[in-house]
């Protein structure tokens, strides 16, 4: 195919836009209603996932060591959890460190444990986390049965509880988004079925004149592909400018710190492109769809 | 340039349209094809450009053989053959310089080149100032020129006319047979399907009679002979 060709293929899509006027309207107003699904559920999904993961990494595991336990014997500890894989990082804490730490997080009550620095209660720890969240459990039972381990904490209950509602928050969203684009697909069709048989007679006369089936193809591909970009133009302007107003109002309810969205920038440009591709996709796969039974002439 | 030999042609629901054709038809030569209804002359002309192909036989066109020719290669074919039509078949949404344009974007012919044969036709057919109009807005007489001007604009050898008068009244007919007239002066085939007697008898041509998917006569300036 010559370079002019090609360039004929895209100024024909672009003109066969303005020519099925009634055709582009439908499609377009079919795409725009589902792109604003998708993208509203794309983004609550993301923003999801984005909690799920924040919370999931302030998981850790607390080990503490044998108040007997001498130097030789807490530094042997430290290798032993060292050597389980999916550990990914561990870190010691002596029991001042517990102890400073432990004054700081109760505030003024705090004041009260101040007097234990004399005669400290508490143990030598090593916090660890996990490579991967889920292996919390499994790590913290290996790191049980090491020696001079006096007890090992990781909130047990809330954890589980939080890697269950994570994955079905993942899975609901999942089905949700790609029920959206069946759907989707599933009207851009019917939009295109309605004008099929026009296009049935145009494409035999295309053939008549000796048009190969790439060459009539083409431009159906173009228009298909710019009925999705018109069509996901709308979607984008309400995603950005809805998130733009959700995000600044939940950073000024400052107390709710652990719903942290994802932020603004670059969030909302990442879901813009990934409506044009879908809008994009969708206009193609309904166009050449359409086209390809009418070929065989 | 056109040879059939033995062409036999029974549609999928069991309808026998030819039921043995043997024809012969030379370069530059123009032909009518007569005959009353459902005789079979249609499927005579489909086969003709490999829109429909035969049971049994073999044909020829421009020393292809249709009978073994792939899909791809169907569209090169119609490049070498013009096809007129009772109705028209113009691309609605196309003005009328676009449909004439169409035949030679196919065969990606440069812009310029493109432009200058487009007007020389369009004047050849006596549409030249109406190029920018779309289908609708021209008269049957005037979108059956677009048609010709369409099938003739990349210089085909042939020309396959199928009752190209059929919807037209008879001033406009004639006008659209005096330029089919001059297509064939300058050493173009032309195979024109009819139910006109008057055409038939007045401009005098080869006549192939088909009836019951036979040929019935095949004389040199021969006559309609039926009596509608």
């Amino acid at each position: 195919m010559k370079f002019r060709t090609l360039k004929r293929h895209f100024r024909e899509g672009a003109k066969n836009i303005l020519r099925n006027s009634w055709m582009t309207i439908a499609s377009v107003g079919a795409v725009t209603t589902t792109l604003i699904l998708v993208g509203a559920f794309l983004v609550l999904m993301f923003n999801l996932n984005h909690i799920a993961d924040k919370l999931e990494e302030d998981v850790q595991i607390k080990a503490l060591v044998d108040l007997t336990a001498d130097d030789a014997e807490i530094e042997a500890v430290g290798e032993a959890i060292n050597k389980i894989p999916e550990v990914s990082s561990v870190e010691f804490s002596t029991k001042e460190e517990e102890l400073a730490d432990l004054v700081k997080s109760m505030g003024e009550e705090g004041e009260v444990w101040e007097l234990y620095e004399q005669d400290n209660p508490l143990n030598h720890a090593y916090i660890i986390k996990a490579t991967d969240p889920l292996d919390t459990e499994s790590i913290a039972k290996k790191i049980k049965k090491i020696d001079n381990i006096e007890n090992v904490t990781f909130g047990q209950e809330a954890v589980q509880n939080l890697f269950k509602f994570n994955q079905l928050a993942r899975n609901i969203g999942l089905a949700l988004i790609i029920g959206l684009i069946f759907t989707a697909i599933f009207l851009i069709s019917n939009t295109i079925k309605i004008t099929i048989m026009a296009r049935k007679r145009e494409i035999g006369i295309m053939k008549l004149v000796g048009a190969t089936n790439g060459f009539i193809r083409w431009p159906f591909f173009v228009e298909g592909m710019l009925l999705g970009v018109l069509g996901s133009i709308v979607p984008i302007a309400v995603i950005v400018t809805g998130y733009y107003y959700i995000s600044e109002n939940v950073s000024a309810f400052k107390q709710f710190n652990f719903v942290e969205l994802l932020p603004f920038s670059p969030f909302a440009w990442q879901i813009s492109l990934i409506i044009l591709l879908i809008g994009a996709s969708i206009g193609v796969w309904g166009s050449v769809m359409s086209v390809r039974k009418f070929l065989k002439v | 340039m056109i040879e059939m030999q033995g062409v036999y042609k029974t549609y999928p629901n069991g309808v026998t349209a030819l039921n043995g054709i043997d024809v012969m038809i030379e370069q530059g030569e123009f032909v009518y094809v007569v005959g009353p209804s459902g005789a079979g002359k249609s499927t005579f002309i489909k086969l003709i450009f490999r829109e429909e192909k035969p049971s049994k036989g073999s044909i020829n066109v421009n020393n292809k053989d249709l009978l073994t020719m792939k899909w791809k290669d169907v569209p090169y074919l119609r490049r070498d053959i013009g096809v007129v039509f009772q109705d028209f078949k113009l691309l609605p949404n196309f003005t009328v310089y676009e449909n004439v344009a169409f035949a030679l974007e196919v065969i990606e012919e440069s812009p310029k080149a493109m432009r200058k044969r487009v007007m020389e036709v369009l004047d050849q057919v006596g549409l030249k100032n109406k190029a920018r109009f779309i289908p609708d807005e021209l008269s049957g007489g005037e979108q059956q020129r677009v048609a010709i001007a369409r099938a003739i604009v990349n210089h085909p050898s042939l020309l396959i006319a199928d009752e190209p008068t059929g919807n037209l009244d008879p001033d406009t007919s004639w006008e659209i047979m005096r330029i089919l007239e001059e297509i064939n002066a300058s050493g173009t085939t032309i195979i024109m399907a009819t139910h006109s007697k008057e055409i038939v008898n007045t401009i005098k041509k080869r006549v192939i009679a088909i009836e019951d998917g036979l040929i019935a006569r095949d004389e040199h300036r021969g006559e309609y002979g039926y009596e509608i």
